[in-house]
């Protein structure tokens, strides 16, 4: 095998520019690939980290009853009754959940759950000093809210220790603050069905999502419940787990026990989350090209390896080289290339994926950033290689193959003519 | 009786495709015996090469049997083949046929270490012995692009010694070289032949080289005569 080796490493210093082409578009395509699966998870898992860190794992809410239909299987022929079967055929859904502290202590019990908030929801009108708008209310306990949510990093001015003292506090978004010329301090009016009451905004906080953080603040839910006229219930629990990735099954375990609609983040945010699969996978299809079209470069050069050994090839069989080691040869070119290739496209990958993740960039929209963010994540580094691996293989197969099917007599008869 | 190194019996070889197809060996049988050269000779065309490639287990014949070490070698399968032409067989082309990426030293090495009987150190001793033997002691670490003609063709000679085989062919050994680097070439193998006891077996159009072997095999239209 060192034999084979040493023979493979001769035959590629021989053809040095050619390889070097397809070496250099093998590392290219390798750290292009770690380069952008970096990017796109690492703004993924941000989305990810957002959402879950506004909206909870989980959201229940309305209760449901579920309707059921009776169908009477009938043998094929007869006619005649066979078997009645029940199935859910509708649910009919009541808004809001009637009983929280119930369905909190059902829940709670739950060892996947690590956190359950009751919220109390409504729309209000809004006046500030100077203007005024519309605004979507929720009431919480600020303590259940923390441990669902992480509203407690979220804040951008002001103390939640003075939310957390001041009966009539509220917390702002920051889009909406700035549009009512508001600062922590300030007091703002809140209407609802004709009555208003005066807060007082004890701070201002940013999700980085533009939807919550223009229309949303936060009441203590006692507060809440005398603004909006709701001396009980609650309009949705937000849930967070353990183990976020597991909130589809436990969101159905939810509604078997409770009878009430659960929807997880998957789901909820289902368009966005698409979105990131699809750039992703375009983004690895697209580099792979680079790897592709190298893989070309380098069945080109090993099929012309192969025609300008053909004497050394029938040499190397004479003196007792087998087909077996002759493929071997031509493999272990392929594979020299792709090991430097691989080797220096990760150097490629963790060096731009540095770079670019201290590039400072402002990104507002569903996420807010100050710098692209990047996921260092050793399966992009074994995926990028094993493309390359897949795309070199097939390179030099074929010219493997060719080169250990040849008939030395037929060569050295050719070569003496 | 004395011993066989090669024997072959009843050698039949057609060569070409359909309407060129044509019979080259016509059941040719022949036999050589270690420490002694023999010469083929015979007109151009006639089938010798042809011979010396199935003598060498380079290709198949389509009918006779081949015996090297009391095995029948025309049928055996290629994994056989390959490795008895590794242990017993040298083969010196008309035309040198170095690796020409390779030095002298390493092209003698090469059959050495496929074989992989010696240590490495002993190796490149006998690769070294051999390529003094041959006149070359000085040039060792040449690459076999910067030899002449003449050099490349006496490596070609310690490459296909470098395993002590039982059987040494040698098409046209000096067809492309000048008188003395003929006479040269041809007393170097023969030595060595008699030196180790090998069987040699050459194929030459040159009648001097031809008188000074043990025994001369006349050939003509893919039989001997
Ligand atoms: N591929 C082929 N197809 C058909 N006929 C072939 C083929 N190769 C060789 N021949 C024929 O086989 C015959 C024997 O060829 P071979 O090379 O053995 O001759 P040779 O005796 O070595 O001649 P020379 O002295 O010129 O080297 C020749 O007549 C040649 O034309
Ligand atoms: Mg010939």
């Amino acid at each position: 095998m060192r034999t084979n080796l040493q023979i493979a490493l001769r035959f590629l210093l021989a053809k040095k520019r050619s390889m070097a082409m397809s070496l250099v578009g093998i590392a290219f395509g390798v750290g292009f690939i770690v380069l952008t699966q970096a990017v796109t998870t690492g703004f993924q898992a941000f989305f990810i980290q957002t959402i879950l860190g506004t909206d909870g794992a989980i959201r229940v809410e309305d209760k449901f009853q579920s309707l059921t239909t009776t169908f009477a299987i009938e043998e094929a022929g007869t006619g005649e009754e066979v078997e009645r079967v029940v199935i859910e055929a509708n649910r009919r859904y009541q808004e809001g959940v009637s009983e929280p502290r119930l369905l909190r202590e059902t829940l709670e019990r739950f060892p996947e759950i690590l956190g359950v908030s009751e919220v109390l929801r409504g729309s209000v009108r809004i006046q500030s000093a100077t203007r005024e708008g519309d605004a979507q209310v929720m009431g919480i306990e600020l303590d259940d809210h923390l441990r669902v949510s992480k509203l407690g990093e979220q804040i951008v001015m002001g103390s939640l220790d003075d939310f957390r003292s001041t009966p009539s506090g509220i917390l702002m978004g920051r889009d909406l603050a700035e549009r009512l010329r508001v600062s922590p301090g300030n007091s703002v009016v809140l209407t609802y069905a004709g009555q208003s009451t005066r807060y007082r905004v004890s701070a201002i906080y940013e999700t980085g999502v533009r939807e919550i953080d223009r229309v949303r603040i936060f009441l203590h839910i006692g507060e809440s419940r005398l603004l909006l006229k709701r001396p009980y219930g609650a309009s949705l629990l937000q849930i967070a787990l353990h183990d976020p990735d597991r909130a589809p099954e436990v969101a159905k375990q939810i509604e078997r026990v409770v009878s009430h609609r659960a929807t997880e983040w998957q789901y909820r945010e289902k368009l966005y989350l698409d979105l990131f699969v699809f750039f992703r996978a375009a983004a690895a299809i697209m580099v792979s090209t680079i790897i592709i079209v190298s893989g070309l470069g380098m069945f080109n050069t090993l099929a012309m390896i192969v025609m300008e050994k053909t004497k050394d090839i029938a040499i190397l069989r004479s003196m007792g080289f087998t087909r077996e080691d002759i493929a071997a040869i031509f493999m272990l070119q392929g594979l020299l290339v792709l090991g430097i290739g691989v080797l220096a496209g990760w150097a490629i990958g963790m060096v731009s994926t540095y770079v670019v993740s201290s590039v400072p960039i402002a990104v507002r929209g569903i996420f807010v950033t100050d710098h692209v963010v990047v996921a260092w994540n050793f399966d992009h580094y074994i995926g990028a290689a094993l493309a390359a691996l897949v795309v070199v293989f097939i390179a030099s197969w074929l010219p493997s193959r060719r080169a250990a099917r040849l008939e030395p007599a037929a060569i050295i008869r050719g070569a003496s003519q | 009786m004395r011993g066989e190194a090669i024997r072959c019996d009843g050698l039949v070889r057609f060569l070409g495709e359909g309407e060129g197809r044509v019979q080259v060996l016509r059941e040719v049988s022949f036999s050589a015996a270690p420490s002694t050269v023999t010469a083929i000779v015979g007109p151009s065309g006639c089938g010798k090469s042809t011979l010396l490639y199935l003598l060498g287990l380079l290709d198949r014949p389509d009918a006779g049997e081949i015996w090297i070490g009391g095995k029948n070698l025309a049928t055996a399968d290629d994994a056989e083949r390959t490795a008895t032409r590794n242990a017993h067989i040298g083969f010196v082309f008309q035309f040198h046929f170095l690796m020409l990426e390779f030095t002298a030293l390493e092209n003698v090495m090469i059959p050495m270490r496929k074989l992989g009987r010696l240590r490495p150190a002993e190796m490149e001793a006998r690769a070294r012995m051999l390529l003094d033997a041959v006149g070359l002691g000085a040039k060792t670490h040449r690459l076999a692009t910067h030899l002449s003609g003449g050099e490349q063709q006496r490596v070609a000679i310690a490459r296909a010694l470098a395993n002590q085989p039982s059987i040494l062919l040698a098409d046209e050994p000096t067809g492309n070289l000048d008188v003395k680097n003929s006479a040269l070439v041809f007393d170097l193998m023969v030595r060595l032949a008699r030196e180790h006891g090998q069987a040699i077996v050459l194929v030459t159009h040159n009648p001097e080289i031809a008188a000074r072997c043990d025994h001369v095999r006349p050939m003509r239209d893919g039989v001997f005569v």
